[in-house]
């Protein structure tokens, strides 16, 4: 049995009387500890699929269903700590105002942890943060050791299901390494399920077990990592993606 | 040399205390935060001389009974408009004979009364109807920024006016009628910053963990609505004593014994061709007082903008 599974699912947008669709008929399944990708060019549609699992956009139609319990229209504080999402933008992603240790401390309180203090650090240990990072504040903070925080945010309610939406996609190269390594340890420590939104495919071939192509808010297809490493994509989009990936040839003669 | 009898050393593990980017507890990130401003505060000499003058109004006004050479209230008709400079009364006296400077000093307070009591009321007030507002958005956005728009489309003096004369003269009616006036603005500024700030992500983050939309507005939006209302009402402050002045002018304020700096203006609005000191006098400490809170809030601004401080 799937443990998230998606059927027919569509997002639209209502800005100014216009609609906009951004994301049509799309199904899909994910197994327990496995490790989706969904990849496609900006806009395709890939973010707003993981944002409709957790509720962030109001108008959706279609199915979802986490670990067999279908969803409404509200999430309730058993389905959060099921489900957690890891954001884009580590620089968007922190308040502000609030320390490492506050941003952590809601989030345990709020699921109903009481040993608070023995928590934090231990999540901080986990995304490799010692506890020296525990009081400060996010502009006190590298991209790659922010993002370490959200990781940590998401990892404090103990969730099965993470949702990572290009989780290191604002970061250098080589922090990007580094988180991608974490995010891979963690997932065989903590035996979580993966949905990872890239638009880099080498990031989703390190990750992922499967990945769907989308384009224009629709998937166009789902393969194994295998096929994607043989140049066997069947769609004609799929092969455009996994070429122009390869980057640019020269000709020779 | 041992650390501990050499001053400069022991200053400087203070300073690299409270300076340090790897605070160890929950209150030394606070007090370190806090310095941090504070340093930038202190660069800036225009808001520290803002500073300066409102913390010695403060001190005047709570040491009034033992710095005013005179009773406030009593008069003495036989010296009746002493000029400046006068013996025993630096700054003359008024049309019954009272000590203008005791009058300043004990008016000092009545200012102050004013001011913390409408900066209590007034931005709380705006700063809950605009987060409210902001955050939920549709027919409650709707209804509460009508209602806003209906005050901010009065005139602040005309309106306070009108709930004086409804409620009746007095100082804590004036307070109320000039919080009443205030708060639009408020609401603004907050709604303004809270359609910013929702759609955010570490608002969706918190979102994730289950929180509700009132530990969300109480918790995640006040936060960052507050300094910008902090800088605006410092700034609003210069006015808030000016309209405080005005009801007096118009004796809808302070009443007649009151030393209030508004109503002496009027009491000298009689005498003002023949003995000018007696309205100038507390003119120039509304000017002063004013001019302070508007430096102040210059100041704290660039301190508290998150957009320069934030990253």
């Amino acid at each position: 049995m799937s443990h998230i599974s998606i059927d027919n699912l569509s997002v639209w947008f209502d800005i100014n009387e216009g609609r906009v669709d951004a994301v049509k008929n799309v199904s899909l399944r994910v197994n327990q500890g496995e490790s989706f990708g969904l990849v496609g060019e900006s806009g395709s549609g890939k973010s707003t699929i993981l944002r409709a699992i957790v509720g962030l956009t109001p108008t959706w139609s279609g199915a979802m269903a986490v670990a067999g319990e279908e969803l409404g229209r509200k999430r309730n504080r058993a389905f959060y700590k099921k489900v957690q999402m890891v954001f884009q933008d580590p620089y968007a992603s922190l308040h502000p105002r609030q320390s490492v240790d506050q941003v952590l401390g809601e989030t345990l309180k709020l699921h109903g942890a009481g040993d608070v203090d023995e928590r934090i650090e231990k999540l901080l240990a986990d995304v490799g943060l010692g506890p020296a990072f525990r009081f400060r504040y996010p502009h006190q903070l590298s991209g790659g050791q922010r993002q370490r925080v959200a990781i940590a945010r998401a990892l404090a309610p103990e969730p099965e299901i993470l949702l990572l939406d290009e989780p290191t996609s604002a970061l250098d190269v080589s922090v990007q390494a580094e988180i991608l390594n974490l995010l891979s340890d963690l997932r065989h420590e903590h035996n979580l399920t993966y949905v990872m939104v890239s638009h880099d495919l080498a990031v989703v071939s390190h990750m992922c077990e499967k990945i769907a192509v989308m384009q224009l808010g629709e998937i166009v297809e789902v393969m194994t990592v295998e096929e994607m490493r043989e140049m066997k994509p069947k769609h004609p989009y799929s092969r455009h993606l996994l070429e122009s990936s390869l980057g640019y040839k020269r000709r020779t003669g | 040399m041992s650390i501990f009898n050499s001053p400069e050393r022991y200053t400087a593990g203070w300073r690299a205390w409270l300076l340090t980017d790897t605070p160890t507890s929950r209150n030394h990130a606070r007090i370190a935060s806090f310095y941090q401003g504070w340093l930038s505060f202190r660069t800036n000499p225009m808001a520290m001389f803002g500073l300066l003058i409102l913390a010695l109004m403060v001190l005047i006004a709570i040491f009034a009974p033992l710095l005013a050479p005179h009773d406030p209230l009593v008069q003495d008709l036989a010296n009746r408009l002493q000029p400046l400079g006068t013996d025993a009364h630096l700054l003359g006296t008024d049309s019954l004979g009272r000590d203008i400077l005791s009058r300043l000093i004990h008016g000092a307070r009545i200012t102050l009364y004013i001011v913390i009591l409408v900066a209590l009321i007034a931005p709380i007030a705006g700063l809950f109807v605009g987060t409210v507002a902001g955050y939920a958005g549709g027919w409650i956005d709707t209804i509460l920024m009508r209602i806003t728009d209906i005050f901010l489309a009065f005139p602040r003096l005309v309106l306070a006016l009108a709930f004086v004369a409804a409620l009746g003269a007095g100082i804590e009616n004036a307070v109320i009628a000039i919080s009443l006036t205030a708060w639009p603005p408020y609401a603004r500024i907050a709604r303004a910053e809270t359609l910013t700030i929702r759609n955010t992500d570490y608002i969706s983050a918190i979102k994730l963990q289950g929180a509700g939309p009132f530990r969300i507005i109480t918790r995640h939006i006040w936060p960052l609505c507050i300094s910008s209302l902090i800088v605006r009402v410092t700034l609003d402050m210069a006015g808030i004593i000016l309209a405080a002045a005005g009801l007096g002018f118009l004796g809808l304020g302070a009443q007649p014994p009151s030393p209030e700096w508004g109503a002496m203006i009027s009491e000298g609005r009689k005498f003002i061709l023949d003995h000018w000191w007696v309205a100038t006098v507390p003119g120039l400490a509304i000017f002063l007082v004013s001019l302070a809170f508007n430096l102040l809030g210059d100041g704290l601004r660039d301190v508290l903008d998150p957009k320069d401080s934030g990253s």
